[in-house]
């Protein structure tokens, strides 16, 4: 009696598991799925020719060439500042830590918008610096500093917020130890600390170089939209779009797409990769990071 | 800042002097920059900006749109997260992988893409049409681009404490007789609630300030699908920085509070955790 009542749960179990699971990727299928696809069809819909040809005009190449550029400056100081940061926290007690946490993440509960409007406002011809930029002769905003400076602003957090958590669940006994063995500071970064937190350090840049060239909205306040000079790839998409030439606008955002889907790759391999080297997930990092700190 | 515990490492005054250069440079001055560009409008203007009737409108549309797709987000979101945690299916890694792609994904592309879908002809569209449903270039449309990017944030919040739950505790209500029902309502759930909720408030967060998706899918009209940091782009193209000031400052304000909420909702969680 009881087996059959066992039984008879248990594939009532299994059903509404099922409904679970469909009912999951049916969700995922309309909101994911299908926007992904639709990117790749629109771009290839009118063949192969259009789609090469959308993407070796002038603009399109110097949108390329613009938004390799920008990311190319913006993710490396960023690199470098996270580094710092998360040396300094999670190797350092001090007063106004989690203050300083709070501010170095800042940037990430800001409107894209305001993080162009800031420099705007600062740089820009009736900015504070405006006139005294002018009779200089240097252009910030509508120029290429302006979208480096947008960009860095958007990206700023990634990299410190991936390696504080790994710096601070690896400890500081392995390098004390080989301070103490006589190595320098920079030896026992660089021959310590370095290959410990490798895997955490691509993980941040690699997130930090997507959002650096898709960003959009901030970079589309400060860029002034001059084609050939100032737009990056996802502000070129906008452009053709808004011409009505929907195959080269997603001919354009096909290989953001490619881009997005090879970060999700390289996100996931790095993802695993740390797993089996820490015996954790790096994965959850990102969300978690605040209970850690 | 003060050191307080002695320690043999080298590089406190590097790396402290550098971080806080930076984050000055970056962050700090810029955003102070608005406040003392802001202080050159008297309160009573300041007010008459931020309370404009095309204003308003973006708040509310904002807001409402906002809270409409992390409503959203956290019932799917949650279904998601459940389902790639408690249950087998093939596929799984891949699905789990796709989650993060609205984070990946530039909202440029997003934007683009789900407009074609939901255009009266798209191949989405096409079917709501005859049924009356209108959702490019209206409200609608602005929620399902903030669902397509409010998604992992809700996700990605629930699945790891979900993952910590201890199973003993499940185990202990079903062998003292509690259906799953019960199990799932008076065990499981009451643990997850701060994570659902600061999953909620992150997608929240995200949608009001969101740009790059919703200026394709929602036709921009003023008073009617107008978001606020579209209003904001606006008043900078005619030049109306004081007003473009004003708005920024109280998006930011809005942006502050939110960042509160969640930082206190990921303690609760947290503290939750702990002790269940």
């Amino acid at each position: 009696m009881s087996v059959v009542i066992g039984k008879r749960e248990s594939i009532r179990t299994r059903a509404v598991q099922c409904a679970f699971i469909a009912a999951a990727l049916l969700f995922l299928f309309f909101f994911l799925g299908i926007p992904l696809v639709s990117v790749f069809y629109e771009a290839l819909h009118e063949g192969l020719r259009a789609y090469g040809s959308a993407l070796v005009t002038a603009d399109a190449r110097s949108a390329i060439f613009l938004t390799l550029l920008v990311a190319g400056i913006a993710v490396p100081l960023n690199l470098v500042f996270g580094i710092a940061a998360a040396w300094l926290i999670a190797r350092f007690d001090f007063h106004g830590k989690s203050l300083l946490l709070t501010l170095i993440d800042l940037p990430f509960s800001v409107s894209p918008v305001i993080s162009g409007l800031i420099y705007v406002l600062i740089f820009g011809m009736q900015g504070l610096l405006g006139p005294w930029l002018f009779d200089h002769d240097i252009q910030i905003i509508f120029a290429v500093p302006g979208l480096v400076l947008a960009t860095i602003f958007v990206t700023f957090p990634f990299v410190a917020r991936e390696l504080i958590p790994v710096m601070q669940q690896i400890g500081s006994e392995e390098e004390e130890a080989a301070l103490l063995l006589g190595a320098s500071g920079l030896q026992t970064f660089l021959r310590v600390t370095l290959p410990n937190i490798k895997w955490g350090l691509l993980y941040g840049v690699i997130l930090c170089n997507a959002r650096a060239m898709g960003e959009f909205g901030a970079v589309s306040v400060v860029s002034g939209h001059i084609r050939g000079k100032t737009n990056t790839m996802p502000l070129h998409v906008e452009i053709l779009y808004n011409e009505y030439n929907f195959a080269a606008a997603f001919a354009m955002a096909s290989v953001l797409t490619l881009l997005a889907l090879a970060t999700l790759v390289a996100k996931s391999l790095v993802e695993w990769k740390f797993a089996d080297a820490r015996g954790g997930s790096v994965r959850y990092v990102a969300t978690m990071e605040k209970k850690i700190s | 800042m003060l050191l307080k515990r002695n320690t043999v490492l080298p590089g406190f005054r590097l790396a402290g002097g550098f971080t806080v250069f930076y984050l000055s440079l970056i962050v700090l001055i810029p955003l102070g920059a608005m406040f003392v560009r802001a202080s050159s409008l008297t309160w009573g203007s300041f007010w008459e900006i931020v309370t404009a009737p095309r204003v308003l409108a973006s708040y509310k549309l904002s807001l409402g749109t906002a809270f409409a797709a992390a409503s959203i987000n956290a019932v799917f979101g949650f279904l998601v997260a459940w389902v790639l945690v408690r249950y087998p299916f093939p596929g799984k890694k891949l699905v789990d992988a796709l989650v993060d792609l609205p984070f990946a994904l530039p909202t440029a592309v997003a934007g683009i893409s789900l407009t074609t879908l939901y255009a009266p002809k798209g191949w989405i569209g096409q079917f709501l049409e005859p049924l009356g449903l209108k959702v490019a270039f209206t409200p609608l449309g602005i929620v399902v681009a903030l669902v397509f990017i409010g998604l992992p944030f809700v996700v990605r919040t629930v699945q790891p404490v979900l993952e910590e739950i201890e199973k003993e505790s499940e185990e202990a209500a079903e062998s003292l007789g509690a259906t799953r029902w019960q199990t799932f309502r008076l065990v499981i759930f009451p643990c997850l609630v701060p994570s659902l909720l600061a999953g909620f408030a992150m997608a929240f967060a995200r949608g009001l300030g969101e740009y790059g998706s919703v200026v394709f899918i929602s036709g921009n009209m003023p008073m009617k699908t107008e978001i606020t940091p579209l209003l904001i782009m606006t008043k900078l193209e005619q030049f109306d920085y004081p007003g473009a000031t004003a708005l920024g400052i109280s998006m930011l304000a809005a942006s502050f509070l939110m960042l509160l909420v969640i930082n206190l909702l990921q303690w609760w969680s947290g503290k939750r955790l702990g002790r269940g």
